[in-house]
């Protein structure tokens, strides 16, 4: 996992994402159906994909939590349900500006897509008070890795409810032979997913070394504060592990 | 096998002598049916309107009966007893949501025929509806199981149950409405497009049955 460090790795996610914006505008051709605003897709669909691969991750990490019962794959599971969390927001946005371009509706409940995405990112948002209901540190932890599991085998299902229950409208620009993209249109989305999952990593690793960093600066105050007496971790963020390194 | 028939009898013995989850299921879901026939303001339903009045009755009367599901296991000591005994703990589980499905089946026997009554022309969609149904009741059982046992030891319980329950159930929503509709269409139940649903149906109960079967152990450990 620690195969690039934090520094490293920001400086890759922001040249992969100055790389990807510049073929986005400089080099893919414009849409011929839908002119400018199709760009909106190589930023819109990207942070989709990453943030149910996101999703996806956590309920790894929440199973390799409950097999190990290792604090840091509770951790984990927890920052990526989180980061996943703001790219939803980000995708619910970026694709109501999309559909008020081309379809001239902010919101429109006849595309599969929209609305199975909608249905995850309002489950997730639970994953909040679920944990922060449960007071005891171990079984707020393993509640929260079961309810990353359940959600995790819920999205598969909710979007294949929701793609029978309704028309498929949504351009199945990677599967259809001849609807597909020009090569151009390829490469710059390619490049853009590339840095959108790069922004994901970092934002991740940003976020583990952050808690981890504050879990220690709290640990050692509270250490000084009362001579050599054992530290109380925190209620409400995950238990981070005392030997782990910030980076 | 033992552990799992022991819990489901007490389970369906405490709800025969205290009456509190199914006749409170029912008049909710009586309730609603009224609330809908004025918020419609329609004397008669067909076709997906009447599929979405039932089914969303249904499930608002189960969130009820699954708030309730574990709460005696946590007020008594059940969850404790059931880590005491030498009995896989899946079996409170399993029970609780042979329960549930009991519940539901009795709602729906009794709500069924009182929401043919309300709204529809005739009783012909009513024994397709019920297989339907019941397979829904096997997905919200499993579903409902495992989140009454999760939010029961959490402060915030009975404002988790329908938060968490509500986006979960909605596969269940939109497959067991799909297969409602033409069965409940205007002219008479139609079979076109049911068994598509039915297997979305089957999937979600398979599905969430394995999940809550394989992570019921780490909701009960302590």
């Amino acid at each position: 996992m620690r195969v690039l460090s934090l520094k490293a790795l920001s400086a890759a996610t922001v040249a992969t994402l100055a790389a990807g914006f510049a073929l986005v505008f400089f080099y893919a051709p414009n849409d011929a159906d839908q002119g400018f605003i199709q760009k909106i897709f190589y930023l819109h669909v990207p942070l989709a994909i990453c943030a149910l691969a996101g999703f996806v991750v956590a309920a790894v990490h929440a199973i390799r939590h409950l097999r190990s019962h290792d604090p840091v794959h509770d951790l984990r599971a927890y920052v990526s349900i989180h980061v996943s969390i703001i790219f939803g927001v980000a995708v619910l946005l970026t694709g109501s500006i999309w559909a008020r371009a081309s379809w001239g509706k902010w919101w429109v409940w006849d595309e599969p897509t929209l609305v199975s995405f909608l249905i995850v990112f309002l489950l997730y948002c639970t994953y909040y008070p679920l944990r922060y209901s449960i007071e005891d540190r171990d079984r707020q932890a393993r509640y929260a890795s079961v309810f990353a599991i359940t959600a995790g085998a819920f999205v598969p299902l909710n979007f294949l409810a929701v793609r029978l229950s309704q028309s498929l409208v949504h351009p199945r620009v990677f599967a259809t032979a001849d609807g597909g993209m020009p090569p151009k249109m390829w490469l710059a989305f390619c490049v853009c997913l590339a840095g959108i999952a790069l922004l994901w990593v970092t934002l991740v690793r940003f976020e583990i070394a952050a808690k981890t960093a504050s879990a220690r600066l709290a640990r050692l105050r509270r250490a000084l504060a009362a001579g050599s007496a054992p530290p109380a971790p925190s209620r409400v963020a995950p238990s981070v592990p005392t030997g782990a390194r910030s980076s | 096998m033992d552990a799992f028939r022991a819990i489901l009898g007490k389970d369906l013995r405490v709800e025969l002598r205290t009456l509190e989850s199914v006749p409170a299921m029912l008049l909710f879901a009586v309730a609603t049916f009224v609330l809908f026939r004025y918020g419609l303001d329609r004397t008669s339903l067909a076709g997906g309107l009447a599929a979405g009045v039932l089914l969303a009755t249904i499930l608002f009367a189960a969130v009820l009966g699954i708030g309730r599901l574990f709460v005696a296991e946590r007020d008594d000591g059940g969850f404790d007893a059931i880590r005491l005994a030498p009995v896989d703990p899946t079996a409170l589980w399993a029970a609780k949501a042979a329960a549930l499905v009991i519940y539901l089946a009795v709602l729906e026997a009794l709500a069924l025929p009182l929401f043919a009554i309300f709204f529809l022309d005739g009783a012909a969609a009513l024994p397709p509806l019920a297989g339907v149904l019941l397979l829904a009741d096997a997905g919200l059982a499993a579903t409902g199981a495992t989140v009454s046992a999760m939010a029961a030891r959490s402060r915030a319980r009975d404002l988790l149950v329908p938060l968490v329950l509500l986006p979960l159930l909605v596969p269940v929503m939109i497959a067991a409405a799909g297969a409602a509709e033409p069965l409940l269409a205007a002219g008479g139940p139609s079979y076109s497009g049911v068994g598509k649903w039915l297997a979305v149906l089957g999937l979600y109960d398979l599905t969430f049955i394995a999940v809550g079967w394989a992570v019921f152990d780490f909701l009960v450990e302590d």
